[in-house]
């Protein structure tokens, strides 16, 4: 928060903000000081809220035309499809967009795992933000459901039987989850509900990220704490709304090419048949984005187990603050911690690519050994590295290295962050 | 800056990968120029015309296309008959509609709002025609394929005897590019078996060229309007990331700092 106390200059805008103050969070905004040395890696907020934007704006939209109902839910998807005016358009950005959405999520995360975003004193950011991932899930899976296609089908059945796992009461969820005694009509109601509901809480929720995000301000690739408003920081607008705005464009660019160009690479063939009970697909694949977590779950022989270790790799995230023990945020001064942090970048990928394959012969034993290692990055790698690691010096202010001058350590260190190994 | 460009090559890279992944499940298929493929892909009108004709004439004896309508065939960006020779295909068929003021059900000529008729009363009777196997609708049959175009085109043409060791059923058949080699539709196609009205030579290669080109646009009847827009829209978003980055040069030197 800015220290001076914000007044506005009309005397209809003073009364109006002195009943409900607007033009002050307006103002905090817009001069929300802002470290000078972010890099892009941090723009990817902003493209989150255009992605969360485009959903919903896109998805209310397909609302209008699609019926939810399991013997005409495919015809109506058609329909949009054909007959609706720029319906290819707007479903084609909705469907690529989830893909945008989580692509953009993983860079997300990834940078706050590399800088340290999710230390002292941000870790309720983080905690929110893990929540908001774990709901972007599920309105992502629900969406997939939608259609009504083979895989949205199967891929339901698959995951809503992930709950029969549970000793005693697990039958009785799933037929609850279910509405009947298998996936069915009832299903796809109550998931085009939530599906509805959850992108409104994910808006609720980025508020309250943004917001604790505002109170100890942005971590920034150093990873200092610095004074606030300083010589290190810069007013939001105009400079980090245009950065940020700049790269947004960009991954516009992307997001384009795939709707306009191979709207239909990152679904699966499958899902343009029609729902069958009767007909079992081949392989039953999630979406990419969930690959990973699908691998973690197959790699364990019980299916109880399996699917404990799999919301424990989801969870394990929010305990992250305090498994990493180490003072310093920013990898850039860790040497150690970067090696392990490009490792477990590694050992994300294979989980990702091993489940998209058959879960047997080697890929089995690859996907046993990644989620082994997934654990272990987590529960000992980090909280030993705290301790034993020596960190590189880090310098006190930010202004030096981001003013370049002369060749001080700060600025040597500051080079290094570009030579990520 | 340098960030930048590492997060875009990483964008490419996820885009190659995706497109990479999905050509790893692909059997050599047999490979054609498709006109519609590219950045400004558009369909060969002609080519669509003749492969409605094989449609008609040869496919839609067994298979429904029930998200058609015969206006379709006249619309922007498909086979383009004139709306007359659409009206004159669409009276060619008889629809059933009613009830009638009496109650009654009755046959009508088809309608360009009609949708295309479909062989067979619903699932089940086309089951019991084709010995068990249900001739899958092919409104959308490309795009619920993984190999696609390529995949239906090969298909087509993939007919041989069986190698020694393989025997098959009555009513089964092989296909060196059906998923399991056996496939319960026979070989349809033969050299001549239709007659091209623009005097096109119809050798087997020729009607599967043709028809899979008119499945392409049956599920994907705005992909050249898709293409048009993409090609503009991407020229209008570099356009505007190029004045967007000046922009943000000027603001960013107002600090002594590097973007």
């Amino acid at each position: 928060m800015s220290d001076h106390q914000y007044t506005p200059e009309s005397k209809f805008g003073k009364w109006f903000n002195d009943r409900l103050p607007l033009l002050t969070l307006a103002n905090h905004l817009t001069d929300y000081p802002t470290p000078k040395n972010l890099n892009y890696w941090w723009t990817f907020g902003g493209i989150l809220t255009f992605c969360l934007i485009t959903q919903i704006v896109t998805g209310l939209v397909l609302a209008m035309h699609y019926i939810a109902h399991a013997d005409m839910a495919f015809d109506s998807v058609e329909h949009i499809m054909r007959d609706v005016n720029y319906g290819w358009l707007i479903r084609y950005i909705h469907a690529n967009g989830a893909s945008m959405f989580f692509l953009a999520v993983y860079i997300h995360i990834f940078r706050s795992l590399f800088y340290g975003s999710y230390k002292a004193p941000r870790e309720i950011i983080w905690i929110i933000g893990i929540i908001i991932y774990l709901l972007m899930m599920a309105a992502a899976f629900m969406g997939y459901v939608l259609p009504w296609g083979q895989m949205s089908f199967w891929g339901a059945t698959v995951i809503t039987n992930l709950f029969s796992a549970i000793p005693l009461v697990g039958e009785g969820i799933v037929t609850w989850l279910w509405g009947g005694y298998s996936v069915d009509n009832p299903t796809l109601t109550r998931f085009f509900t939530l599906h509805y509901l959850i992108p409104f809480l994910i808006l609720g929720l980025v508020v309250l990220h943004i917001w604790a995000l505002h109170v100890p301000g942005n971590n920034n690739p150093v990873g200092i704490d610095i004074k606030k408003p300083s010589k290190d920081t810069v007013p939001f607008h105009p400079y980090i709304v245009i950065k940020d705005g700049f790269a947004l464009l960009m991954f516009m660019i992307v997001f384009a090419f795939f709707v306009f160009y191979t709207p239909n690479i990152l679904g699966h063939a499958d899902n343009y048949i029609e729902a069958d009970p009767l007909v079992t697909p081949a392989h039953i694949v999630p979406e990419w984005y969930l690959l990973p977590f699908y691998a973690i779950l197959r790699s364990v022989p019980d299916k109880l187990l399996g699917v404990v270790a799999m919301l424990s790799a989801i969870f394990i995230l929010a305990a992250l603050p305090w498994l990493d023990t180490s003072k310093i945020r920013s990898a850039v001064f860790r040497p150690l911690y970067r090696q392990f942090y490009w490792i477990l970048v590694a050992d994300v990928l294979i989980l990702g690519y091993v489940g998209a394959m058959p879960a047997e012969g080697l890929y089995l034993l690859i996907a046993r050994v990644a989620t082994a290692y997934y654990f272990l990055h987590f529960l000992v790698i980090l909280p030993v590295l705290g301790y034993k690691e020596k960190t590189l010096p880090i310098p006190l202010s930010i202004t030096e290295p981001v003013l370049g001058g002369s060749p001080n350590l700060a600025t040597a260190k500051n080079k290094e962050s570009f030579k990520i190994k | 800056m340098k960030n930048l460009l590492r997060i875009f090559f990483l964008l490419i890279l996820f885009t190659g990968i995706q497109l990479n992944s999905n050509a790893a499940e692909k059997v050599e298929y047999l490979k054609t120029d498709w006109s519609f493929k590219g950045l400004f892909g558009k369909f060969d009108r002609a080519a669509l015309q003749r492969g409605y004709q094989v449609y008609t004439e040869v496919c839609s004896s067994c298979h429904s296309m029930k998200y058609l309508s015969y206006r379709n065939l006249a619309e922007k960006g498909g086979p383009e008959f004139t709306e007359d020779q659409a009206k004159a295909i669409a009276a060619s068929f008889e629809v059933k509609d009613g009830p009638n003021a009496d109650g009654d059900m009755f046959t009508r000529p088809g309608k360009l709002s009609d949708k295309f008729v479909m062989p067979y009363e619903n699932v089940k009777a086309a089951q019991a025609a084709n010995g068990g196997a249900y001739p899958p609708d092919m409104s959308v049959l490309v795009k619920a394929r993984g190999g696609g175009v390529d995949y239906i085109y090969s298909l087509l043409q993939g007919y041989e005897d069986p190698p020694e060791g393989v025997t098959l059923d009555d009513g089964v058949y092989y296909n060196k590019y059906m998923y399991g080699n056996k496939i319960k539709m026979s070989n349809q196609l033969s050299d001549g078996l239709v007659e091209y009205s623009d005097g096109t030579n119809a050798t087997v290669e020729q009607m599967s060229k043709d028809v899979t080109t008119f499945l392409m646009w049956a599920a994907e009847p705005h992909l050249e309007a898709r293409h048009q827009m993409g090609f503009k829209a991407i020229i209008y978003l570099i356009i505007l990331t190029i004045l967007v980055y000046f922009s943000m040069k000027r603001i960013w030197s107002r600090i002594k700092t590097e973007v």
